[in-house]
Protein backbone atom coordinates (compact mmCIF):
# COMPACT_ATOMS: atom_id res chain seq x y z
CA UNK A 1 0.00 0.00 0.00
CA UNK A 2 1.62 3.47 -0.52
CA UNK A 3 1.22 6.17 1.45
CA UNK A 4 -0.93 8.10 0.06
CA UNK A 5 -3.11 4.72 0.16
CA UNK A 6 -2.22 4.11 3.41
CA UNK A 7 -3.56 8.33 4.51
CA UNK A 8 -7.31 7.76 3.05
CA UNK A 9 -7.42 4.42 4.70
CA UNK A 10 -6.69 6.35 8.18
CA UNK A 11 -8.45 9.65 7.86
CA UNK A 12 -10.67 9.28 4.85
CA UNK A 13 -12.13 5.64 5.35
CA UNK A 14 -15.18 4.75 3.06
CA UNK A 15 -16.42 2.09 5.30
CA UNK A 16 -16.03 3.98 8.68
CA UNK A 17 -17.74 6.99 6.81
CA UNK A 18 -20.63 4.80 5.68
CA UNK A 19 -21.02 3.87 8.97
CA UNK A 20 -21.08 6.62 11.28
CA UNK A 21 -22.83 8.81 8.54
CA UNK A 22 -26.44 8.75 10.45
CA UNK A 23 -24.18 9.89 14.09
CA UNK A 24 -22.73 12.48 12.23
CA UNK A 25 -25.92 13.40 10.54
CA UNK A 26 -27.93 13.83 14.41
CA UNK A 27 -25.11 15.78 15.51
CA UNK A 28 -25.85 18.45 12.81
CA UNK A 29 -29.10 18.25 13.86
CA UNK A 30 -28.51 18.79 17.30
CA UNK A 31 -26.25 21.42 16.32
CA UNK A 32 -28.41 23.39 14.74
CA UNK A 33 -31.74 23.30 17.15
CA UNK A 34 -28.60 24.75 19.72
CA UNK A 35 -27.53 27.20 17.47
CA UNK A 36 -31.03 28.17 16.23
CA UNK A 37 -32.30 28.41 20.47
CA UNK A 38 -29.11 30.47 21.16
CA UNK A 39 -29.27 32.84 18.83
CA UNK A 40 -32.87 33.83 18.59
CA UNK A 41 -33.23 33.57 22.72
CA UNK A 42 -29.86 35.58 22.86
CA UNK A 43 -30.49 38.51 20.40
CA UNK A 44 -34.56 38.76 21.64
CA UNK A 45 -32.66 38.84 25.50
CA UNK A 46 -29.76 41.38 24.16
CA UNK A 47 -32.64 43.87 22.87
CA UNK A 48 -34.97 43.33 25.59
CA UNK A 49 -32.02 44.57 28.23
CA UNK A 50 -31.27 47.25 25.89
CA UNK A 51 -34.12 48.59 25.08
CA UNK A 52 -34.52 48.39 29.45
CA UNK A 53 -31.09 50.34 29.68
CA UNK A 54 -32.80 53.24 27.18
CA UNK A 55 -35.29 54.10 29.90
CA UNK A 56 -32.50 55.58 32.14
CA UNK A 57 -33.48 54.19 35.34
CA UNK A 58 -30.05 54.47 37.68
CA UNK A 59 -30.16 50.67 39.88
CA UNK A 60 -31.49 49.32 36.67
CA UNK A 61 -28.64 50.07 34.60
CA UNK A 62 -25.95 49.32 36.91
CA UNK A 63 -27.74 46.23 36.84
CA UNK A 64 -27.55 45.88 33.24
CA UNK A 65 -24.48 46.75 33.03
CA UNK A 66 -22.83 44.18 35.89
CA UNK A 67 -24.76 41.25 34.04
CA UNK A 68 -23.38 42.66 30.49
CA UNK A 69 -19.62 43.07 31.56
CA UNK A 70 -19.87 39.70 33.59
CA UNK A 71 -20.43 37.64 30.59
CA UNK A 72 -18.55 39.55 28.50
CA UNK A 73 -15.56 38.72 30.46
CA UNK A 74 -15.79 35.14 31.88
CA UNK A 75 -15.11 32.26 29.37
CA UNK A 76 -18.26 30.58 27.63
CA UNK A 77 -16.43 27.28 28.75
CA UNK A 78 -16.42 28.79 32.44
CA UNK A 79 -19.99 29.27 32.26
CA UNK A 80 -21.09 26.07 30.72
CA UNK A 81 -18.86 24.15 33.40
CA UNK A 82 -19.95 26.19 36.05
CA UNK A 83 -23.74 25.73 35.42
CA UNK A 84 -23.32 21.91 34.36
CA UNK A 85 -21.40 20.74 37.42
CA UNK A 86 -22.42 23.57 39.79
CA UNK A 87 -26.06 23.38 39.78
CA UNK A 88 -26.25 20.00 40.58
CA UNK A 89 -25.00 20.44 44.07
CA UNK A 90 -28.09 22.77 44.88
CA UNK A 91 -30.44 20.04 43.54
CA UNK A 92 -30.55 21.71 39.80
CA UNK A 93 -29.42 19.32 37.13
CA UNK A 94 -29.65 20.83 33.71
CA UNK A 95 -28.59 18.42 30.96
CA UNK A 96 -25.46 19.28 29.09
CA UNK A 97 -27.98 20.70 25.87
CA UNK A 98 -29.80 23.11 28.70
CA UNK A 99 -26.37 24.06 30.05
CA UNK A 100 -24.37 24.71 26.98
CA UNK A 101 -27.97 26.80 25.41
CA UNK A 102 -28.10 28.62 28.79
CA UNK A 103 -24.58 29.67 28.99
CA UNK A 104 -23.78 30.52 25.12
CA UNK A 105 -27.59 32.63 25.31
CA UNK A 106 -26.17 34.68 27.93
CA UNK A 107 -23.22 34.93 26.31
CA UNK A 108 -25.17 36.23 23.04
CA UNK A 109 -27.04 38.44 25.33
CA UNK A 110 -24.31 40.50 26.73
CA UNK A 111 -22.84 40.80 23.29
CA UNK A 112 -26.12 41.63 21.93
CA UNK A 113 -27.45 44.37 24.46
CA UNK A 114 -23.82 46.26 23.94
CA UNK A 115 -24.09 46.49 20.36
CA UNK A 116 -27.60 47.35 20.41
CA UNK A 117 -27.02 49.96 22.95
CA UNK A 118 -24.21 51.46 20.50
CA UNK A 119 -26.53 51.56 18.02
CA UNK A 120 -29.04 53.30 20.70
CA UNK A 121 -26.83 55.52 21.38
CA UNK A 122 -25.07 56.52 17.86
CA UNK A 123 -28.83 58.05 16.71
CA UNK A 124 -28.43 61.98 17.05
CA UNK A 125 -30.34 63.33 20.40
CA UNK A 126 -31.64 65.77 17.93
CA UNK A 127 -33.61 62.84 15.87
CA UNK A 128 -35.45 62.12 19.49
CA UNK A 129 -36.10 65.51 20.12
CA UNK A 130 -37.14 65.98 16.48
CA UNK A 131 -39.54 63.23 16.67
CA UNK A 132 -41.21 63.96 19.97
CA UNK A 133 -41.51 67.52 19.74
CA UNK A 134 -43.74 66.32 16.47
CA UNK A 135 -46.29 64.29 18.92
CA UNK A 136 -44.82 61.05 18.59
CA UNK A 137 -44.24 59.09 21.94
CA UNK A 138 -41.83 57.67 23.61
CA UNK A 139 -42.61 54.26 22.42
CA UNK A 140 -43.38 55.30 18.88
CA UNK A 141 -39.95 57.18 18.95
CA UNK A 142 -37.90 53.97 19.55
CA UNK A 143 -39.47 52.04 17.10
CA UNK A 144 -40.48 54.38 14.10
CA UNK A 145 -37.26 56.82 14.39
CA UNK A 146 -34.63 55.15 16.95
CA UNK A 147 -34.72 51.35 16.15
CA UNK A 148 -34.21 51.25 12.29
CA UNK A 149 -31.37 53.46 12.13
CA UNK A 150 -29.87 51.68 15.07
CA UNK A 151 -29.94 48.05 13.68
CA UNK A 152 -28.33 49.26 10.44
CA UNK A 153 -25.34 50.50 12.07
CA UNK A 154 -25.14 47.01 14.82
CA UNK A 155 -25.59 44.65 11.35
CA UNK A 156 -22.11 43.84 10.65
CA UNK A 157 -20.95 43.84 14.21
CA UNK A 158 -23.72 41.35 15.80
CA UNK A 159 -23.40 39.09 12.77
CA UNK A 160 -19.87 38.54 13.85
CA UNK A 161 -19.98 38.20 17.10
CA UNK A 162 -23.46 36.06 16.73
CA UNK A 163 -20.96 32.95 14.29
CA UNK A 164 -18.73 33.68 16.88
CA UNK A 165 -20.92 32.50 19.75
CA UNK A 166 -22.86 29.78 17.85
CA UNK A 167 -19.57 28.17 16.36
CA UNK A 168 -19.40 27.88 20.49
CA UNK A 169 -22.24 25.06 20.32
CA UNK A 170 -18.95 22.78 20.18
CA UNK A 171 -18.21 23.55 23.39
CA UNK A 172 -21.31 21.36 24.31
CA UNK A 173 -19.29 18.22 23.55
CA UNK A 174 -17.34 19.26 27.06
CA UNK A 175 -20.75 18.10 28.71
CA UNK A 176 -21.58 15.42 26.77
CA UNK A 177 -24.07 16.78 24.19
CA UNK A 178 -24.36 14.95 21.18
CA UNK A 179 -23.61 17.49 18.52
CA UNK A 180 -21.02 17.46 16.03
CA UNK A 181 -17.52 17.33 17.76
CA UNK A 182 -19.68 15.01 20.38
CA UNK A 183 -20.95 12.43 17.85
CA UNK A 184 -17.67 12.94 16.11
CA UNK A 185 -15.33 12.00 19.11
CA UNK A 186 -17.37 9.12 20.27
CA UNK A 187 -17.34 7.84 16.53
CA UNK A 188 -13.93 8.17 16.27
CA UNK A 189 -13.25 6.27 20.24
CA UNK A 190 -15.31 3.60 18.82
CA UNK A 191 -13.79 2.66 15.33
CA UNK A 192 -10.05 3.41 16.28
CA UNK A 193 -10.23 5.47 12.82
CA UNK A 194 -10.41 9.52 12.86
CA UNK A 195 -12.74 9.46 9.50
CA UNK A 196 -15.79 10.40 11.56
CA UNK A 197 -13.66 13.38 12.87
CA UNK A 198 -12.95 14.21 9.22
CA UNK A 199 -16.73 13.96 8.56
CA UNK A 200 -17.47 16.35 11.73
CA UNK A 201 -15.32 18.85 10.63
CA UNK A 202 -16.70 19.09 6.87
CA UNK A 203 -20.05 19.13 8.29
CA UNK A 204 -18.96 22.54 10.33
CA UNK A 205 -17.50 23.77 7.26
CA UNK A 206 -21.11 23.01 5.27
CA UNK A 207 -22.71 24.51 8.34
CA UNK A 208 -21.24 27.38 8.93
CA UNK A 209 -18.91 28.68 5.84
CA UNK A 210 -21.46 29.92 3.71
CA UNK A 211 -22.82 32.36 6.68
CA UNK A 212 -19.51 33.28 7.00
CA UNK A 213 -19.72 34.56 3.45
CA UNK A 214 -23.42 35.68 3.84
CA UNK A 215 -22.39 37.74 6.65
CA UNK A 216 -19.40 39.20 4.82
CA UNK A 217 -21.81 40.47 2.15
CA UNK A 218 -23.53 41.90 4.72
CA UNK A 219 -20.94 43.56 6.27
CA UNK A 220 -19.84 45.41 2.92
CA UNK A 221 -23.85 46.26 2.43
CA UNK A 222 -23.87 47.98 5.86
CA UNK A 223 -20.52 49.08 6.45
CA UNK A 224 -19.85 51.07 9.31
CA UNK A 225 -19.00 54.56 7.47
CA UNK A 226 -16.47 56.07 10.06
CA UNK B 1 -26.01 27.74 49.58
CA UNK B 2 -22.37 29.55 50.70
CA UNK B 3 -21.30 26.17 52.01
CA UNK B 4 -21.93 25.00 48.65
CA UNK B 5 -20.63 27.59 46.21
CA UNK B 6 -18.10 29.63 48.20
CA UNK B 7 -16.76 27.24 51.13
CA UNK B 8 -13.99 29.00 52.72
CA UNK B 9 -11.90 25.69 53.84
CA UNK B 10 -12.45 24.46 50.05
CA UNK B 11 -10.95 27.48 49.34
CA UNK B 12 -7.81 27.40 51.43
CA UNK B 13 -7.49 23.59 50.40
CA UNK B 14 -7.74 23.85 46.56
CA UNK B 15 -5.86 27.51 46.07
CA UNK B 16 -2.27 26.45 45.35
CA UNK B 17 -4.19 24.31 42.73
CA UNK B 18 -6.16 27.19 41.27
CA UNK B 19 -3.16 29.79 41.66
CA UNK B 20 -1.22 27.31 39.56
CA UNK B 21 -3.52 27.21 36.82
CA UNK B 22 -3.69 30.82 36.98
CA UNK B 23 -0.25 31.37 36.32
CA UNK B 24 -0.21 28.55 33.47
CA UNK B 25 -3.40 30.62 32.05
CA UNK B 26 -1.06 34.06 32.40
CA UNK B 27 1.69 32.34 30.46
CA UNK B 28 0.02 30.71 27.93
CA UNK B 29 -1.59 34.10 26.65
CA UNK B 30 1.59 35.46 27.12
CA UNK B 31 2.50 32.64 24.03
CA UNK B 32 -0.77 32.77 22.13
CA UNK B 33 -1.19 36.46 22.15
CA UNK B 34 1.96 36.91 19.83
CA UNK B 35 1.66 33.72 18.25
CA UNK B 36 -1.99 35.28 16.65
CA UNK B 37 -0.84 38.36 16.21
CA UNK B 38 2.45 37.07 14.00
CA UNK B 39 0.39 34.79 11.97
CA UNK B 40 -2.41 37.65 11.68
CA UNK B 41 0.84 40.03 10.45
CA UNK B 42 2.04 37.43 7.99
CA UNK B 43 -1.76 37.37 6.61
CA UNK B 44 -2.24 41.21 6.58
CA UNK B 45 1.18 41.86 4.77
CA UNK B 46 0.21 39.65 2.36
CA UNK B 47 -2.87 40.70 2.01
CA UNK B 48 -1.86 43.88 1.21
CA UNK B 49 -0.43 42.66 -2.10
CA UNK B 50 -2.92 43.64 -4.56
CA UNK B 51 -3.18 40.77 -6.52
CA UNK B 52 -6.05 39.10 -6.57
CA UNK B 53 -4.03 35.50 -6.98
CA UNK B 54 -2.79 36.02 -3.75
CA UNK B 55 -6.12 37.91 -2.42
CA UNK B 56 -8.94 35.52 -3.03
CA UNK B 57 -6.99 32.23 -1.24
CA UNK B 58 -5.98 34.51 1.67
CA UNK B 59 -10.02 35.25 1.69
CA UNK B 60 -10.91 31.71 1.79
CA UNK B 61 -8.17 31.24 4.46
CA UNK B 62 -9.56 33.66 6.84
CA UNK B 63 -13.38 32.69 6.29
CA UNK B 64 -12.35 29.01 6.42
CA UNK B 65 -11.04 29.51 10.16
CA UNK B 66 -13.87 32.17 10.76
CA UNK B 67 -16.48 29.23 10.16
CA UNK B 68 -14.11 26.34 12.04
CA UNK B 69 -14.85 25.99 15.38
CA UNK B 70 -11.44 26.58 17.38
CA UNK B 71 -12.30 23.49 19.32
CA UNK B 72 -12.46 21.23 16.79
CA UNK B 73 -9.54 22.42 15.12
CA UNK B 74 -7.81 21.57 18.55
CA UNK B 75 -9.68 18.32 18.91
CA UNK B 76 -8.52 17.51 15.21
CA UNK B 77 -5.13 18.32 16.16
CA UNK B 78 -5.12 16.57 19.27
CA UNK B 79 -6.87 13.25 18.80
CA UNK B 80 -6.70 13.30 14.53
CA UNK B 81 -2.95 13.84 14.12
CA UNK B 82 -1.42 10.55 16.20
CA UNK B 83 -3.17 8.56 13.60
CA UNK B 84 -0.53 9.87 11.33
CA UNK B 85 1.77 9.37 13.52
CA UNK B 86 2.64 12.63 15.08
CA UNK B 87 2.00 13.08 18.63
CA UNK B 88 2.23 16.88 19.50
CA UNK B 89 0.82 16.67 22.96
CA UNK B 90 -1.64 19.25 24.61
CA UNK B 91 -0.01 22.58 24.53
CA UNK B 92 2.10 22.46 21.23
CA UNK B 93 -1.63 22.00 19.78
CA UNK B 94 -2.92 24.82 21.42
CA UNK B 95 -0.11 26.94 19.95
CA UNK B 96 -1.09 25.60 16.64
CA UNK B 97 -3.98 26.08 16.81
CA UNK B 98 -4.06 29.81 17.94
CA UNK B 99 -1.66 30.76 15.70
CA UNK B 100 -4.20 29.31 13.15
CA UNK B 101 -7.31 30.63 14.25
CA UNK B 102 -6.58 33.73 16.06
CA UNK B 103 -4.18 34.49 13.48
CA UNK B 104 -7.26 34.55 10.82
CA UNK B 105 -9.10 36.85 13.00
CA UNK B 106 -6.10 39.12 13.50
CA UNK B 107 -5.03 38.83 10.24
CA UNK B 108 -9.14 40.25 9.12
CA UNK B 109 -8.31 43.19 11.53
CA UNK B 110 -5.09 44.45 10.52
CA UNK B 111 -5.75 44.17 6.84
CA UNK B 112 -8.98 46.54 7.52
CA UNK B 113 -6.37 48.97 9.31
CA UNK B 114 -4.20 48.83 6.27
CA UNK B 115 -6.45 49.58 4.38
CA UNK B 116 -8.11 52.03 6.18
CA UNK B 117 -4.16 53.96 6.15
CA UNK B 118 -4.62 56.50 2.68
CA UNK B 119 -2.90 55.66 -0.50
CA UNK B 120 -1.37 58.79 -0.62
CA UNK B 121 0.85 58.02 2.67
CA UNK B 122 2.41 55.08 0.95
CA UNK B 123 2.96 57.08 -2.21
CA UNK B 124 4.87 60.23 0.08
CA UNK B 125 6.69 57.96 1.67
CA UNK B 126 8.12 56.27 -1.17
CA UNK B 127 8.62 59.28 -2.57
CA UNK B 128 11.00 60.17 -0.14
CA UNK B 129 12.96 56.92 -1.03
CA UNK B 130 11.91 54.66 1.64
CA UNK B 131 11.60 51.24 0.39
CA UNK B 132 8.15 49.28 0.37
CA UNK B 133 9.21 47.15 3.46
CA UNK B 134 10.15 50.01 4.94
CA UNK B 135 7.01 52.30 3.85
CA UNK B 136 5.19 49.34 5.53
CA UNK B 137 6.82 49.30 8.83
CA UNK B 138 7.55 52.61 9.71
CA UNK B 139 4.84 54.51 8.00
CA UNK B 140 1.65 52.74 6.82
CA UNK B 141 1.58 49.78 9.98
CA UNK B 142 1.88 52.24 13.01
CA UNK B 143 -1.32 54.27 11.56
CA UNK B 144 -3.19 51.02 10.66
CA UNK B 145 -2.94 49.84 14.14
CA UNK B 146 -3.99 53.13 16.03
CA UNK B 147 -6.75 52.55 13.62
CA UNK B 148 -7.83 49.26 14.61
CA UNK B 149 -7.28 49.58 18.39
CA UNK B 150 -10.39 48.56 19.69
CA UNK B 151 -11.17 45.56 17.39
CA UNK B 152 -7.37 44.26 18.32
CA UNK B 153 -8.08 45.07 21.90
CA UNK B 154 -11.17 42.83 21.54
CA UNK B 155 -9.81 40.16 19.71
CA UNK B 156 -7.02 40.07 22.51
CA UNK B 157 -10.04 39.55 25.04
CA UNK B 158 -11.26 36.61 22.86
CA UNK B 159 -8.12 34.81 22.56
CA UNK B 160 -7.47 35.06 26.55
CA UNK B 161 -10.80 33.60 27.08
CA UNK B 162 -10.04 30.96 24.16
CA UNK B 163 -6.88 29.65 26.43
CA UNK B 164 -9.67 27.76 28.75
CA UNK B 165 -10.08 25.65 25.52
CA UNK B 166 -6.66 24.11 26.60
CA UNK B 167 -8.28 22.57 29.55
CA UNK B 168 -10.05 19.75 27.29
CA UNK B 169 -6.47 18.44 26.04
CA UNK B 170 -5.58 18.32 29.48
CA UNK B 171 -2.68 21.78 29.53
CA UNK B 172 -2.90 22.65 33.29
CA UNK B 173 -4.52 26.10 33.00
CA UNK B 174 -7.39 27.91 34.79
CA UNK B 175 -10.14 26.01 34.31
CA UNK B 176 -8.22 22.51 33.86
CA UNK B 177 -6.95 23.07 37.54
CA UNK B 178 -10.22 24.27 38.65
CA UNK B 179 -11.58 21.07 37.24
CA UNK B 180 -9.05 18.72 39.06
CA UNK B 181 -9.84 20.69 42.49
CA UNK B 182 -13.44 20.35 41.69
CA UNK B 183 -13.25 16.40 40.93
CA UNK B 184 -10.67 15.86 44.16
CA UNK B 185 -13.27 18.00 46.79
CA UNK B 186 -16.37 17.11 45.44
CA UNK B 187 -17.45 20.44 45.40
CA UNK B 188 -18.08 23.62 42.74
CA UNK B 189 -16.31 26.40 44.43
CA UNK B 190 -12.93 26.29 42.80
CA UNK B 191 -15.16 26.28 39.35
CA UNK B 192 -16.66 29.52 40.86
CA UNK B 193 -13.29 30.26 42.24
CA UNK B 194 -11.83 30.35 38.76
CA UNK B 195 -14.48 32.70 37.22
CA UNK B 196 -14.15 34.95 40.06
CA UNK B 197 -9.97 35.13 38.90
CA UNK B 198 -11.34 35.10 34.94
CA UNK B 199 -13.97 38.22 35.86
CA UNK B 200 -11.67 39.81 38.01
CA UNK B 201 -8.69 39.57 35.36
CA UNK B 202 -10.89 40.90 32.12
CA UNK B 203 -13.25 43.07 33.82
CA UNK B 204 -10.93 46.22 33.33
CA UNK B 205 -10.44 45.32 29.36
CA UNK B 206 -13.79 44.74 28.72
CA UNK B 207 -14.28 48.19 30.57
CA UNK B 208 -11.62 49.90 28.87
CA UNK B 209 -13.19 48.97 25.25
CA UNK B 210 -16.71 49.78 26.46
CA UNK B 211 -15.60 53.17 26.50
CA UNK B 212 -13.14 52.79 23.70
CA UNK B 213 -16.27 51.69 21.41
CA UNK B 214 -18.67 54.72 22.86
CA UNK B 215 -15.87 57.51 21.89
CA UNK B 216 -15.71 55.70 18.13
CA UNK B 217 -19.22 56.18 18.40
CA UNK B 218 -19.59 59.78 19.68
CA UNK B 219 -16.93 60.87 17.10
CA UNK B 220 -19.24 59.87 14.44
Amino acid sequence: MSNWDRFTDTFFNAKVMVKYLPDILSGVVVTIELALLIVVTGIAAGLALALLRSLAIRPLNWLIIFIVDLFRSLPPLVVIVLIYFGLPSVDLSPSGFVSTWLSLAFVLMAFSEEIFWAGITSVAKGQWEAARSTGLSFGQTLVNVVLPQAFRLTIPPLTNRTIAITKGTSLGTVVAVTEILGQASSAMSNSYNPSPLMMGAAAYIVLFLPVVVAARWVETKFAWKR
Amino acid sequence: MIQTFFNLEIIAASWPIVLAGLRNTVLLSLLVVPLGLFGGLILALLASVKNPAVRWPLMAWVDFFRAFPPLVLLILLFAGLPFAGLELGGFVCVAIAFFLNSGAYYGEILRAGIDSVPAGQVEAARSTGLSRLQAMAYVVLPQAVRNVLPDLLSNTLEVVKLTSLGSVVAVPELLYQARQAQSITYNPTPIVVAAIIYFLMLWPVVRLLSRLENRALAGR
